[in-house]
């Protein structure tokens, strides 16, 4: 208990200083004026002027079509896997709504998953489709953050900085090097990395056991770092292969949570205001550990209908205890607990347990941090959406005192609050939309893997996730039908694009505004007073929102399950 | 407020939104699918197989020539000379009727976990009777709890390590088929308890494989082999 709690401030001291560390690096080179080589060469390849100076709408524009046509490649070679190489167990192409699915899930940093990796993709594919556009989304959405911040940076401007630059710094001097370092440390501790697609072992008793072998460790890397999630295996990071031990779980962790904790230092920086920077990051890490204390308590506290089949859930020196359905030994409950905060804190996806295995109040911490998303949130986008929280927070402040809000020296008027509501209202509208949807179709409960109040909150959690653009699921839920392959399809690029356009809009016209010097009606954002603030509005905003659905799944089951009510 | 300007030479944009990104799109896209899906995970495995080629190749364990298994990945047994891993839900196909999936324990070609609730009737009659087959076969009380990791799935389904309680457990009935002191037994599984990463990080664990192949090299006892006799 004690070394499960040492353990959790040991993994939250690396990562703040990780973060001072990565932020200032990201700073650099968001603003410095040299180009490296491989940079100006990637540029002389796309025929672009790394010079040209880009409005908030040419920007997105140049972000849209890339990925657009970035999705089109991965989705064309999804579906010629049948004639690609390293196809040595002979899988299939995708048929034609899988590979949009996947293609589009891959390119919103989703890296939702209607396939078993193992079983239906090749080393190619594997390599150039998924690993390619985990590489594409985090790229642009830690990009477009860039963006953002100069955007929020920027008086009297009308350019927010150059798509491709950003772009390709982002690639060159972050993604790939730490990439390359990280796997070669992720094969030293046990991950495979290699061509050939599987061997046979022959087990002690005399059974063939098929082990399916890849390029795992060059796919964690950038899952994790990317903040992307998607598996090389079906059981993602559960999976011995693709986190071979604590060390290895521990940096997938740190991984996930590098990029969004390091742009709240990056944006100190980069508006000379580190105080602000650091009020950010104690938003979110205030957040991360009230959500962590409960997902630990749930699961350490187990399932009491266990104990009465027989079980014994209580910690000891000799074993973890607690709810151990759909977890690994070698993480037990405290190392599972952190992972399920991150990967859905920072809208990675990715599972080292099955969340729909969790205990109630174990599996409403998942859902609402997705819904909440901003609690440290995916590359780039996490720290948009917080701003696009901080903007509420200042506006509601400004209303309590009657007078006109400001934030960072900037007025916030009529079209900055029309933008930020959108991207607010998008978010609840496509996930609670989409479930209530859901819950009258008629087919809908022969997709369930579990039934009464779990029924509803898997459903729940499927558009939650595709719609915070995380990926992970309550995976006894089968989804491979047409219906939720295109809703939950939508669900992701809804989430993904009509919150990133109007949050760069709003940096556009942020940027085009002069700044007004602070007086004494200023409500001064740099205070712990305003991180409160901060955390109580995407608190109360998001519990009034979800509520009553998160009432009617996971507050129900965990009722029920105290009074030893089952479902079959 | 300090100008971020990209370059001295820049050009102011007079361009219209979409003017001229066409061909710079479709470029990136193939520019990009060299870079990271073909020249990163190739070299990485370069690198790896030419400097960490055990692991690199799947951290296979070989006996008198034969692979038989990972040290990473779990595998079944059903043997009372040997230590059990915890439960597994992957499936395969039927060897009898190829079109038909049946319960395949730690069948590393598809990962799978239960995906079980803790509401499912399902879930909670499946724990209750591995309850009482572990009691059963390692001979325990009727009344004894058993370590929970014995009887849950992990979510893998592939987990190769169990818990310290649960080898212990174990320890009693592996001993006496073996016709093994218990101490010897006892001892062989001390020295293989993993302990925590740095200390801190997981949980002290048992791999199952590399115990059974250690109790596998152990010589039978003079003592036990005067009882097996008897």
């Amino acid at each position: 208990m004690e070394l499960n709690l040492l353990d959790f401030a040991a993994v939250l001291a690396t990562m703040t200083s990780l973060a001072v560390i990565m932020g200032r690096w990201l700073a650099r080179a968001f603003e410095s004026k040299n180009h490296w080589l491989v940079e100006r060469l990637s540029y002389r390849a796309l025929g672009v002027d790394p010079g040209e100076r880009m409005g908030w709408a040419r920007y997105g524009l140049a972000l849209l079509l890339s990925n657009a046509a970035m999705m089109a490649l991965g989705y064309a070679l999804l579906r010629l896997q049948s004639v690609l190489p390293l196809n040595d167990l002979g899988n299939p192409a995708q048929s034609p709504d899988l590979a949009f699915n996947t293609a589009a899930s891959f390119i919103t940093n989703t890296n939702w998953q209607s396939y078993a990796g193992e079983s239906s993709l090749s080393n190619a594919t594997q390599m150039v489709a998924i690993t390619y556009l985990m590489f594409c989304g985090a790229t642009a959405g830690v990009a477009v953050a860039g963006a953002f911040i100069r955007g929020l940076a920027r008086t009297s401007s009308q350019d927010i900085g150059n798509y491709w630059v950003d772009f390709m710094r982002v690639l060159w001097r972050v993604m790939l090097p730490l990439c390359f370092v990280m796997a070669l440390v992720y094969v030293w501790q046990g991950m495979p990395q290699t061509l050939s697609s599987w061997t046979i072992a022959t087990t002690l008793e005399g059974v063939r056991q098929q082990l399916i072998l890849g390029p795992v460790a060059s796919f964690e890397t950038i899952k994790h770092i990317g903040t992307n999630g998607g598996g090389f295996f079906s059981m993602n990071a559960a999976h011995p292969f693709e986190n071979p031990t604590p060390l290895t779980n521990t940096l997938h962790i740190l991984s996930m949570l590098l990029i969004p904790s390091a742009l709240t230092v990056t944006f100190g920086l980069l508006l000379s205001k580190k105080r602000q920077g650091w009020v950010f990051f104690g938003a979110f890490l205030v957040m991360f550990t009230g959500f962590l204390a409960l997902v630990y308590g749930a699961e350490q506290a187990g399932n009491p209908l266990l104990t009465r089949a027989g079980a014994d859930q209580v910690i000891s020196s000799t074993q973890p205890g607690g709810n151990m359905e759909g977890k690994e030994m070698r993480f037990g409950i405290a190392d599972t607990a952190l992972f399920v905060t991150t990967t859905t804190g920072a809208t990675t996806g990715s599972v080292n347990a099955m969340h729909d295995s969790l205990t109630p109040l174990g599996g409403l911490v998942p859902l609402a941090q997705m819904m909440l998303n901003c609690v440290f949130g995916g590359d780039g986008v996490g720290f948009i959406n917080l701003i696009q929280y901080a903007i509420l927070t200042v506006f509601l402040a400004g209303m309590m005192i009657g007078r006109t809000p400001e934030f960072l020296g900037k007025k916030i008027e009529a079209r900055e609050i029309k933008l930020v509501m959108l991207s607010v209202l998008v978010h609840p509208a496509s996930i609670l939309g989409f479930t209530a949807l859901a819950s009258l179709w008629p087919d809908t409960g022969a997709s369930l893997a579990n039934h009464g109040p779990h029924g509803f909150s898997e459903v729940l959690y499927a558009y939650t996730s595709g719609t915070a653009n995380n990926g992970s699921a309550f995976a006894g839920f089968n989804t491979s039908t047409p219906f939720f392959n295109t809703t939950i399809g939508l669900a992701m690029l809804i989430g993904r694009f009509l919150t990133m356009l109007p949050m760069l809009a709003v940096a556009g016209s942020l940027a085009a505004k002069k700044t007004v010097a602070a007086g004494p009606g200023t409500f001064p954002t740099a205070t712990p007073l305003f991180m409160g603030l901060l955390v109580f509005v995407v608190l109360v905003v998001g519990g009034l929102t979800f509520l009553p659905a998160l009432a009617l799944g996971p507050l129900v089951e965990q009722l029920q399950m105290l009074a030893g009510h089952l479902y079959s | 407020m300090n100008d971020l300007n990209l370059s001295n030479s820049v050009r102011e944009s007079v361009i219209s939104p979409l003017n001229g990104l066409f061909w710079p799109c479709v470029r990136s896209a193939i520019f990009v699918v060299v870079v990271t899906g073909v020249i990163y995970p190739l070299l990485t495995t370069g690198v790896a197989q030419r400097v960490l080629p055990q692991q690199a190749n799947g951290s296979l364990i070989e006996k008198n020539g034969v692979t038989v298994g990972s040290a990473v990945i779990g595998q079944f047994f059903t043997d009372m000379r040997y230590f059990h891993p915890r439960p597994s839900t992957t499936m395969g196909p039927d060897p009898h009727d190829a079109g038909k999936m049946i319960a395949v324990p730690y069948n590393a070609g598809v990962s799978a976990g239960s995906n079980q609730g803790p509401t499912n009737q399902a879930l909670i009659d499946t724990v209750a009777q591995r309850v009482i087959d572990y009691r059963k076969i390692n001979d325990l009380p009727a009344n004894a709890l058993v370590p929970v990791d014995a009887v849950t799935a992990s979510g893998s389904g592939l987990d190769p390590h169990i818990s310290v309680a649960n080898a212990q457990a174990q320890a009693a009935r592996v001993a006496e088929a073996r016709g093994l002191t218990f101490s010897q037994v006892q001892q062989l599984l001390t020295q293989h308890i993993e302990g925590r990463v740095l200390g801190l990080l997981g949980e002290p664990r048992v791999n199952v494989l590399i115990l059974n192949i250690a109790l596998d090299s152990l010589p039978v006892s003079a003592d036990a082999a005067q009882i097996i006799d008897k």
